[in-house]
């Protein structure tokens, strides 16, 4: 398969000019933050104005690593659920933030909001924690050290493996490659739903 | 009669949290070689080859296989012969989770009450299912459960008249909301009957049968089979990108019922279905 790289300092248009479906080995800085970063952070910039790190060009990573073992920069470190970090996100795309690597859908405003910015929601994949944090080569903590896995971090990564999701066209992976390898039309009742608006069909 | 401390069921419980968090089982690997036999999708090959690489480098590098090394679900079957002595054996599981997840720098992700959400620092405690059984043994399985996939289970009381088509529709629908949240490609247990806990209770268990083993009752191992089939047709595929392996396998496990009532429970585990046995 063939990859795409994206090397630190990304350029909006190196953004922009990512696809759906794309596989992209990513070398550069990326910050690490999950729910209760995300949380702080926001709290921060309404009352302080700032977020703890200057958004604008950057990448966020969800992800809470597990503990580093002796002698190791980091534990293992695979995305988390990025849905949780919906209602956050508009606002650090707003602010410049170019793009998210995590796993999962994204609501519609999100989606609104990556498009209306130009940015780009990547996937890396669930689970390969180990063998991701082997592509992290120095880590450091930016904020909130109190808690532990999901304290807000800097991190520099080396040919990261993710692939682009959500471009800045709206285009959306979840969609298209379900859609191409769907098999069964289970649109009977979506159809249903469809024609009947107010007829719940589901069981 | 035979006198067993519960000093060794805690060693036990430490051992297997740190063993399950590295090593996924082979019959687990096993089935991300064979999807990769029949997947259609090259992005999804690509995918299951990362998940291959990914386990046998945390099995020989001694680190977990994913960050998330979940909540600790253990069942405890106790041999009617076995006359328990020491410190009370939930004390003593929980020593073990504790140990386990400091010793094999395991992430500790349990949090106190729901609502206050205080990291308790310890990934304790267990949640622990107690059985008994015959004999003078105690089996022990721990199932270190992440909660990717565990969020995207679901139950529904359905109505008897709903019937197998009902409860076909709810497990797609659970599935397809699932999507690329719970990492698939997902193991589905299913809960089919008993009471609403009753039910999904039988769907955690459900996702420690073997892969490829279907259940000894008929209609089940029939509704096993028509459900691989029907999930895998979803085009949802591995981590969500599109492809024909969506599930590695569905277990149903059933129980009898009311008369009124239609209980299915869906408990989904992600592809890193972490667990390890031991009979003492
Ligand atoms: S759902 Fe499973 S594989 Fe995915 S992050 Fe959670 S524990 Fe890991």
């Amino acid at each position: 398969m063939n990859e795409k790289r994206l090397v630190y300092p990304w350029t909006r248009k190196d953004v922009t000019s990512l696809k759906s479906g794309e596989s992209v080995l990513i070398t550069g800085t990326l910050y690490m933050a999950r729910d209760a970063a995300h949380a702080r952070m926001t709290d921060e910039f309404m009352t302080k104005g700032k977020f703890p790190f200057e958004p604008e060009g950057q990448a966020i990573y969800y992800s809470g690593p597990a503990p580093a073992p002796p002698g190791k920069i980091i534990g293992p470190a695979g995305p988390t659920t990025s849905g949780r970090m919906d209602k956050f996100t508009p606002l650090l795309l707003e602010n410049g933030l170019y793009f998210m690597i995590g796993k999962g859908n994204r609501s519609s405003e999100v989606i609104d909001s990556i498009v209306k910015n130009g940015c780009a929601y990547m996937a890396a994949t669930g689970g390969a924690a180990a063998l991701l944090s082997r592509s992290i080569i120095s880590q450091e903590i930016v904020s909130y050290p109190e808690l532990g896995p999901e304290a807000l971090r800097k991190l520099y990564v080396e040919d990261f493996p993710a692939i682009v999701i959500i471009d800045c066209n709206g285009n959306n992976l979840y969609e298209d490659g379900k859609r191409q390898y769907r098999k069964i039309h289970i649109t009977a009742r979506e159809d249903n739903a469809v024609k009947n608006p107010n007829k719940n069909t589901t069981g | 009669m035979r006198i067993l401390n519960t000093d060794i069921i805690k060693n036990a419980v430490e051992k297997m949290c740190i063993e399950a968090s590295y090593k996924i089982p082979e019959n687990i690997v096993r089935c991300y070689y064979d999807a990769l036999k029949i997947e259609e999708s090259p992005l999804a090959k690509q995918i299951l080859g990362q998940l291959i690489e990914n386990a046998n480098y945390a099995a020989s590098n001694n680190v977990p296989s994913c960050q998330d090394t979940g909540m600790v679900v253990v069942f405890l079957k106790i041999g009617r012969e076995v006359f328990l002595t020491g410190k009370p054996i939930e004390d003593m599981i929980n020593e073990g989770v504790a140990l386990g997840y400091e010793k094999g720098w395991l992430r500790k992700s349990v949090v106190s009450h729901p609502l206050e959400r205080i990291n308790t620092g310890t990934n304790t405690p267990a949640v622990i299912h107690f059985e008994f059984i015959d004999g003078d043994k105690v089996e022990i399985t721990v199932m270190p459960k992440g909660f990717g996939s565990e969020n995207m289970s679901a139950f529904a009381m359905l109505k008897p008249s709903d019937g197998i088509e009902g409860v076909r529709n709810f497990i797609l629908d659970t599935v397809e909301k699932a999507g690329p949240n719970a990492c698939p490609p997902l193991f589905i247990g299913i809960g089919l009957g008993g009471t609403a806990e009753k039910a999904m209770l039988l769907s955690k268990k459900a996702l420690l049968r073997n892969p490829g083993y279907r259940s000894t009752i008929k209609k089940d191992a029939e509704l096993e089979l028509q459900l691989i089939d029907l999930l895998n047709q979803t085009g949802i595929g591995a981590t969500g990108t599109g492809g024909t392996v969506t599930v590695f396998d569905v277990f149903v496990e059933s129980y009898p019922t009311h008369i009124a009532g239609l209980p299915v429970a869906v408990n989904i585990c992600c592809h890193a279905m972490r667990h390890k046995e031991t009979v003492i």
